[in-house]
Parts: C-alpha cells; sequence; structure tokens
C-alpha cells in the first residue's frame, strides 16, 4: 500500500506497482471465497459486511477522493433500498433488474440533488445534505401505502437469480452475489481513481480554485462523481434490501449515514481498501461488544472515532506507517523532529 | 381566533425551548466556525439529570439547577481536552469527532436509564391548564414561555451592554483581530461554550414536556438545533431567536393543518431557505 501512496504523491500517471499492493490487493478477495467455504453458518453476516464495504467505498469516491463532506449519502442508500424494494412488490422480482432500477433511481436522485447543492461548500453543503436526507426520511416516514412506515416495507418477491439460483435461507446465493457486484464496482472504482478524471477529482479536492483556473469543469466533475457515487450507494440499498427481504425506515436515518462515515474513516479514505478494512473491524467489534452489553458497540465506535481524528488521522490503514514512525523515533531520539 | 392563538402560543413556546437549546450553539459556531454535532448531547444530559432528580422526588428548580450545571461542566472539559485540537482541522474532522461524542452519550445514557423514554416530573401547577382569559392554557408552555423570554432578555443585554458581550461581538466579527489586540479569544470561547453547553442543559430539562429525554434525542434532534443555527445565520443571536421562533411556529401550524405533509414540508422549507440565502436570514456579520 505505501508503494501505491508515494507513486500517486508523485503524480507519476504510469505505476510500478510493488509486490507488497499486488499481494495485498488480492487478499481481500481471496479472503472473501475462504469465508465462503469455512464459515457457512454466518453468511449473512459476511454479506452484510460486504452491503457496507460497497456503501463505504461509493462514500470514499466523493469524501475521499472529490473532499465533498456529506452527511446525507444513507438518502442514496435508503432510496436504492426502497426503490429495490417496491419494484420487487409491484413489477417484478427478478434481482438484477431490481437492481437496476435502484442503480438509476439513486443516481438521479444524486444528479438532482447535486446540481442543486454542489455550488455550495463547508457547513451548508453539510445542512443541505441533511436536508435533503430528512425530506426523504419523513416522507418514507409518512407514505405508509408506498414503503410501510416505520413498520419496514414487507413482503417483498425476489425470484432466483437469472432464474436458477434461489435466495435460500443461508445466504449462499446473496453472498456470492454480492461478491460479484462489490468486484464489479471496486475494479470500476479503481479504474476511476487512476484514470484523468479521478486525477482531477484530486486536484479538486487539494484546491479548487486553482483546478478552476487551469480549465477544469469543476462543478461538472463534482456532479458526475457525485452522482456515480449515489448510484453505488444505491447499489448497496438493493443488495440489502435482496439479501434481506426487507427494508426498515432507519435505513434513510441520520445513524446510516454516521455508521458508513465511521466505517470509511476508520479504514482510511482514498485507499479503495480502507473501506474493506474499516467494515470488517466495525462489524467485528459491534458482534463481539454487543454480547457484553447492548450499547457498548456504540460507545466503542464513538471512542474509535475520536481516537481516529485526533491520532490517526489516515485510519487503521495507518497503523503501520504511525507504527514505523514511533520505532523510528525510539531508535534515534536525537532527530525526532 | 381563540384557535389561532392557541397555535401562536404552541408555536411560541415550543420555539422558546429550541432557541434555549441552540443559542449557545449558535455562539460558539459563529466563534470559532466548528460544525458541532455534539450539542444535542448536552441538552439530552441535561434532560435526563432533570429526570432523574425530579423521579425521586427533588425539588423542580434544583433539578434545573443541577441539569445546567453538570452539562456546563461537561462542556468545558469537552471544549478544552476535545474540541480544541479540532478548529484547526477541517469540516470532516470536526464532524466525525462530535458524532463521536454523541455516540458515547447514546451509549451513556441507554446504559444508565434504559432505552426507552425518561420523563421529567413537572411541579403539579405547571401541569394544570391555566385561565389566560379568553381560554383556559397549560401552564407548562406559558413557563416555557416566561422562561425562554427572559433568557433571551439576559443574554440580549449581556452581549449588548456588557464588556464580555463587547469581546464576544468582537471575536466573532473578527477572531484574528481581537487576538491582535489582546484579547484571550481561547478563553472567551471556553467561556461561552461552557454557558451555551449549560444553556443547553436547561433547555432539555424544561422542554422535556415537548422534546422528551430518550437515547436517541441527541442525534434525533440535532438536526433541528442545527438548522436554528444555519438559518438563523452563524454567530447571530437575533437571528437565532428568530429562527427558532419561526421554526416553532411554522412546524406547529403544519402540524395542525398539513398533519401528513409537516415534517417534510419543514425540511424542504429548510432546504429551499439555504439555497436562497446560504448565509442564513442574517448573516454572520455580529452576534447582535
Amino acid at each position: 500500500m505505501s508503494t501505491m501512496q508515494t507513486s500517486k504523491a508523485a503524480g507519476v500517471p504510469a505505476e510500478r506497482i510493488g509486490w507488497g499492493t499486488m499481494v495485498g490487493a488480492v487478499v481481500p478477495w481471496v479472503a472473501a471465497i475462504a469465508y465462503y467455504y469455512l464459515a457457512e453458518g454466518y453468511l449473512t453476516f459476511g454479506t452484510q459486511i460486504m452491503i457496507w464495504i460497497l456503501f463505504a467505498l461509493s462514500l470514499d469516491l466523493v469524501l475521499g477522493y472529490a473532499g465533498i463532506v456529506t452527511l446525507g449519502h444513507a438518502a442514496f442508500f435508503g432510496v436504492g433500498a426502497y426503490a429495490a424494494g417496491i419494484f420487487s412488490i409491484h413489477v417484478t422480482g427478478d434481482p438484477v433488474l431490481g437492481h437496476l432500477v435502484a442503480i438509476a433511481v439513486s443516481a438521479l436522485l444524486g444528479f438532482l440533488t447535486g446540481a442543486m447543492i454542489l455550488h455550495t461548500s463547508g457547513v451548508t453543503f453539510l445542512m443541505l445534505t441533511l436536508a435533503i436526507v430528512s425530506v426523504i426520511f419523513e416522507y418514507a416516514n409518512k407514505a405508509k401505502w408506498l414503503t410501510g412506515g416505520d413498520d419496514g416495507l414487507q413482503g417483498m418477491r425476489v425470484d432466483p437469480l437469472f432464474g436458477t439460483f434461489e435466495f435460500n435461507i443461508f445466504g449462499n446465493t446473496a453472498y456470492l452475489y454480492t461478491l460479484a457486484v462489490l468486484f464489479i464496482w471496486f475494479v470500476l472504482s479503481w479504474r476511476l481513481v487512476q484514470s484523468p478524471f479521478g486525477r482531477s477529482l484530486d486536484g479538486i479536492r487539494q484546491n479548487p480554485r486553482r483546478m478552476r483556473a487551469i480549465g477544469t469543469p469543476v462543478w461538472w466533475r463534482l456532479l458526475a462523481i457525485y452522482t456515480i457515487s449515489a448510484g453505488m450507494a444505491g447499489s448497496a440499498g438493493a443488495l440489502s434490501a435482496h439479501s434481506t427481504r426487507f427494508v426498515g425506515l432507519d435505513v434513510l436515518s441520520l445513524l446510516t449515514s454516521g455508521i458508513v462515515t465511521v466505517i470509511l474513516i476508520l479504514g482510511g479514505t482514498r485507499r479503495l481498501y480502507g473501506a474493506f478494512v474499516g467494515a470488517v473491524v466495525y462489524f467485528v467489534v459491534q458482534d463481539w461488544t454487543a454480547k457484553i452489553s447492548p450499547y457498548f458497540w456504540e460507545f466503542i465506535v464513538g471512542a474509535m472515532l475520536i481516537a481516529t481524528v485526533l491520532f490517526l488521522e489516515g485510519g487503521l490503514m495507518d497503523l503501520g506507517r504511525v507504527g514505523r514512525r514511533l520505532v523510528d523515533r525510539f531508535r534515534k531520539p536525537s532527530d525526532a523532529a | 381566533m381563540s384557535f389561532a392563538a392557541t397555535v401562536l402560543l404552541d408555536g411560541i413556546s415550543y420555539g422558546m425551548v429550541l432557541f434555549i437549546i441552540s443559542v449557545g450553539l449558535t455562539v460558539t459556531m459563529g466563534l470559532m466556525r466548528v460544525v458541532n454535532l455534539a450539542h444535542g448531547s448536552f441538552a439530552m444530559i441535561g434532560g435526563y439529570i432533570a429526570g432523574y432528580l425530579t423521579q425521586r422526588g427533588h425539588d423542580f428548580y434544583v433539578a434545573l439547577a443541577v441539569a445546567a450545571i453538570v452539562p456546563g461542566i461537561l462542556g468545558g472539559i469537552a471544549e478544552v481536552t476535545l474540541f480544541r485540537p479540532l478548529y484547526r482541522k477541517g469540516e470532516l474532522a470536526q464532524v466525525l469527532l462530535t458524532i463521536g461524542f454523541v455516540f458515547i452519550a447514546t451509549a451513556a445514557v441507554s446504559e444508565i436509564f434504559g432505552a426507552f423514554p425518561y420523563p421529567v416530573q413537572f411541579p403539579e401547577y405547571l401541569t394544570r391548564p391555566l385561565d389566560i382569559g379568553f381560554r383556559t392554557y397549560p401552564g407548562y408552555r406559558l413557563f416555557l414561555i416566561l422562561i425562554g423570554g427572559i433568557i433571551a432578555a439576559v443574554l440580549w443585554y449581556v452581549i449588548e451592554n456588557s464588556l464580555f458581550g463587547a469581546r464576544l461581538r468582537a471575536a466573532v466579527d473578527n477572531g484574528r483581530m481581537a487576538r491582535a489586540l489582546g484579547m484571550n479569544v481561547s478563553l472567551l470561547f471556553t467561556g461561552t461554550f461552557v454557558i451555551g453547553c449549560a444553556l443547553a442543559g436547561l433547555g432539555g430539562a424544561v422542554g422535556a414536556g415537548i422534546l422528551s429525554p430518550e437515547p436517541s434525542y441527541a442525534l434525533k434532534y440535532v438536526v433541528l438545533f442545527l438548522v436554528v443555527v444555519i438559518v438563523g445565520g452563524e454567530g447571530s443571536f437575533k437571528g437565532s431567536f428568530i429562527a427558532a421562533m419561526a421554526l416553532g411556529i411554522i412546524d406547529t401550524v403544519g402540524k395542525y393543518f398539513f398533519t401528513e405533509a409537516a415534517a417534510y414540508l419543514l425540511y424542504a422549507a429548510v432546504f429551499v431557505l439555504l439555497l436562497w440565502r446560504p448565509q442564513g436570514l442574517l448573516p454572520p456579520k455580529s452576534v447582535a
């Protein structure tokens, strides 16, 4: 990972990818496949983790790369989940079709709201994203005929995938399906952040004024990534709806936006794999601590967040570097600065 | 006529609660330009403390005092230890740390007081309807208007006429200049933060009849408090009073007349208003 970082910082277009990076890039996928065979009773847990990885990955594109600080990303996840659910009830239970519809609806929402608010920044932008997600939450709460209100959306129909693979209660199909979707989105995101478009986002985050001065259409670039990210979050929402056959009102809550931000920040932004580390750590810690007390995990998550902000700006993916720095300082106390 | 007056009084009393809780946030956000999502936690803590004490038969006003003092002290500690490193960091760090604070506060009250709403026992004379000439009206709501009015008047007087107020206005208008003139802006800020958190605790306690203390309180209502701040204009004392009243009245009118659409119409209105005036109703050039 660190080799990737340094070459990126230098801005060299053709990267030399080291062995460490290649092994690091393969490990998560091997682990995900191994999990399928080794943890048979816990596939729904694994599916949930992958869904949140995808959601956090979508946030990494806007927050990490483009530097758009938002608290409204739950809107896209939630709308994607509701779109997939409502489509399956009223039109057809085909999961792929429902999934595509969900992506389209979320991306459209991202495009429309982004077009309205992306010219603002800072606290105003944050408040606008909060206002949007609040409007959608309150609407979903009231529109019982459409969403089931606070009872959640029930009666979803999920047909077998490609007409053959049944979504069974052990979650085999859901797990592999989610893994495949995550992989596709990951490759797309990886290509995207390496592309000139992705580099221009890096520039916009660092200095939007200069980017504008050298002729980058900043607003359009931001709108493009916001729309893509919204579609991706909607995809995660659709996976969540299809794998659980249920959509609860809490997918649209501020807590959902909070959790996905926590996952991304814990893992580390602008690394893509940060979302993987963050989601695994988050859910494993939640699973353990929930056994001690139902509220303990919330406490731990809060503490982890504060510690990350104060001491570990690059997230858990930065632990190695911070550790090395500490060791260096210990070895050579004279030139610690 | 009498009905319209009732709606108006309901709206004003609700607005007073929003004002008491949010006013501290307005001033601190104006002073340090910090995004603070943790403010609702202090109101929640105040509400729980008042609930705990009154349920055990302690005097209501003693409970209110403790509900203001404890969040004030906690706020002071949090400002010095957690928030101070934040001022030089970006919005993201501010959002994250303050959300982390909310999670911890929520976990703490759920662990200590349980997951259910935790009511404050108001004194008997406040729960009675009072005759106000043309009709009877809940004494509790009148009490809210009274206490909110007193706090607004005192704050207005302090900000307009005291040395502390003058320093505060100077620091909000131009913090660097104030610092260059030898003012201890950090200390001023800590003081303001403590007062703001104490007021939030007090607001959480007296407003418990409207916004009842529950573990989700800190996250659920923080959007509302932020709306008051942003709509009023960061750092604008007058603006936040107007915004709180407007929000209280609009929300109440909405609940009476558009029961189905009230909640999302409110946020939609905030959305439109922020697009129209990103700096809020009264731009943040001055506290007063």
